[in-house]
């Protein structure tokens, strides 16, 4: 399943060197990736790592300092037009309408993309039916609990059937069920072979629905490859069984027995900590593999 | 070169159609209500105060300040919009990032939300015309040109709304272009009492820095009946300024939005 190298397809997005910088702040110092088509692709690490920043170059909405970017062949300074037309955004902040309904969400953002009305209400009614929020049509999007206004701002980046589908943070702060439903539709999106670009903090976000991973720390790319390798290459069998401290274990063993077995290390958080320091970590799995790869970078 | 001049398309109207989907959800507390102020104003200034004025430059006190209520609406509405709800829609409701999202531009989003703005403008100085009109202070024949003078006039307020938008850091700091820019034009614009009452030197700030003065000296002009030739360098100053804004306000706001 994890070929992290899907060949001879033109990558979606190709980034060379690509840098950011505020003022002195490197926000983004110089990463190079590149996706294809079909592939879901993972940016993890801390806040502060990069991982917007580089998202939001990506949607045209922040000009690089220096590098290369291209989304569809086209350059992002040069082409934003037609490459917005052909992406779908899900931003950390559900920035819905709060005075319009949830149909009309979606009806109003697919009149910005210049989507016949009649084209639009279908396929606003298909995607409410696709998260679920079908018998929500109606309501005020003030009125819905977190994990339905998720939902709302996923099927609204849909709207223009996107080839490329960028989601930042999409389950932060959402309840362990709530996480579940949005993972299981965004498996259902690379089913149908849409191309997803994804950060997270969440190490089992990312098992869960990525085929590679870029993990990124002050701004610079520092290990790439699928999941499962990046465990077993940085965190390895000791990181995986070692035995943790009992608190560590036992909500562990909590975790385990949770119906959704997707929940488990729902609260798990990235940290970068310093190497000797990073046994005292409770939880194997993504802190240990950033702080093991930002020590082999 | 790509930074002096906008890249406007008619995108910009789903941008200002965003707006009216609003507004017309909420068309009573945002409308009907606000138009009570200036029947509030007509009486209590132009009848009551107006009983011991009884005429400045040759009309009844009622008549002068009807000119003056229209010009405020013009003013008040473009700014309010542009600023505090501007305001709320870019840091409280993220709606400008959500729109930037897709193949909108800022430059459109800015420049739908200061038509709307100047829209606003329209629809409220016609409305206080219509209160003018139903106190029998104006001409009838001149209700269709309120709007669009109103929608000229408003592009102006609503860009200097934008204009500060794209600069307060919070949106208590729009304190400070009402308190120095829009209350003064509400009192020295020539709205309640004539200009000519003041010093030489306030008459000449008020034509060179302050728009409300062309307006009310325009509006009052054809409300009263005596429109001349001098009234189109007012109106030439209204469109150099409002141009100058309007550009200006979209090259700030891209420097707030585009990081």
């Amino acid at each position: 399943m994890p070929e992290a190298t899907k060949p001879t397809e033109t990558p979606l997005v190709v980034a060379e060197s690509l840098v950011k910088r505020y003022g002195e702040l490197a926000a983004v110092d110089g990463i190079s990736f590149s996706i294809a088509p079909g592939e879901v692709v993972g940016f993890l690490g801390p806040n502060g790592a990069g991982k917007t920043t580089t998202i939001r170059m990506l949607s045209c909405n922040s000009p690089r300092t220096g590098g290369r970017l291209e989304v569809f062949g086209l350059d992002v300074a040069l082409h934003p037009r037609e490459i917005k037309g052909q992406l779908g955004v899900v931003p950390q902040d559900n920035n819905y309408d709060p005075d319009l309904s949830v149909i009309e969400n979606l009806l109003l953002y697919a009149r910005y993309f210049g989507i016949p009305a009649r084209t639009a209400r279908q396929r606003a009614t298909e995607l409410l039916e696709f998260v679920h929020l079908t018998d929500k049509a109606g309501e005020q999007v003030d009125e819905l609990s977190g994990g339905m206004k998720r939902r709302l701002i996923l099927a609204r980046g849909l709207i223009n059937t996107p080839r490329l589908l960028v989601l930042d943070e999409p389950t932060t702060g959402l309840d362990p069920q709530a996480r579940r439903l949005i993972w299981e539709r965004l498996r259902e999106l690379r089913q149908r072979g849409v191309t997803i670009i994804i950060t997270t903090h969440y190490m089992d976000e990312a098992e869960q629905i990525c085929d590679r991973l870029l993990i990124m720390d002050n701004g610079k790319v520092i290990a790439t490859g699928s999941p499962q390798s990046l465990i077993s290459e940085h965190a390895g069998d000791e990181a995986r069984n070692r035995p943790r401290g009992r608190r560590g274990r036992r909500s562990r063993n909590r975790a385990g027995r949770m119906p959704f077995p997707e929940a488990r290390g729902q609260v798990r958080d990235i940290r970068i900590r310093l190497p000797g320091r990073a046994r005292a970590h409770p939880q194997a799995g993504a802190a240990d593999v950033v702080q093991r790869a930002a020590g082999n970078a | 070169m790509r930074k002096l001049f906008p890249a406007l398309s008619l995108r910009l109207w789903q941008v200002w159609y965003r707006n009216f989907l609003v507004f017309r959800r909420n068309f009573l507390v945002n409308f009907l209500l606000p138009m009570g102020e200036p029947i509030l104003y007509l009486v209590a200034m132009g009848y009551g105060l107006g009983v011991f004025i009884k005429q400045i430059d040759g009309v009844p006190y009622a008549r002068f300040i009807g000119p003056g209520l229209v010009s405020v609406a013009m003013m008040y509405a473009a700014f309010f919009e542009c600023t505090y709800s501007s305001f709320v829609r870019m840091i409280f409701q993220r709606t400008f990032d959500a729109i930037i999202a897709t193949p909108v531009n800022v430059d459109e989003v800015v420049a739908g939300e200061i038509f709307w703005g100047a829209t606003r403008a329209a629809l409220n100085s016609t409305m206080v015309y219509v209160v003018v009109l139903l106190f029998g202070l104006g001409p009838v024949w001149l209700l269709p040109f309120v709007p669009v003078f109103g929608f000229v006039c408003g592009v102006l307020f609503a860009s200097m709304g934008m204009i500060a938008t794209a600069v307060v850091p919070s949106i208590d700091f729009f304190n400070y272009p009402i308190f120095l820019f829009i209350t003064p034009m509400f009192l020295f614009s020539g709205t309640f009492f004539p200009l000519t009452t003041l010093p030489k030197a306030v008459q000449t700030v008020s034509y060179a820095i302050l728009p409300l003065t062309h307006i009310v000296r325009i509006n009052r002009a054809f409300i009263l009946g005596h429109p001349d030739a001098t009234l189109l360098g007012s109106l030439a100053w209204l469109l150099v300024v409002g141009t100058v804004a309007f550009f200006l306000a979209i090259a700030l706001m891209k420097r707030r939005l585009i990081k």
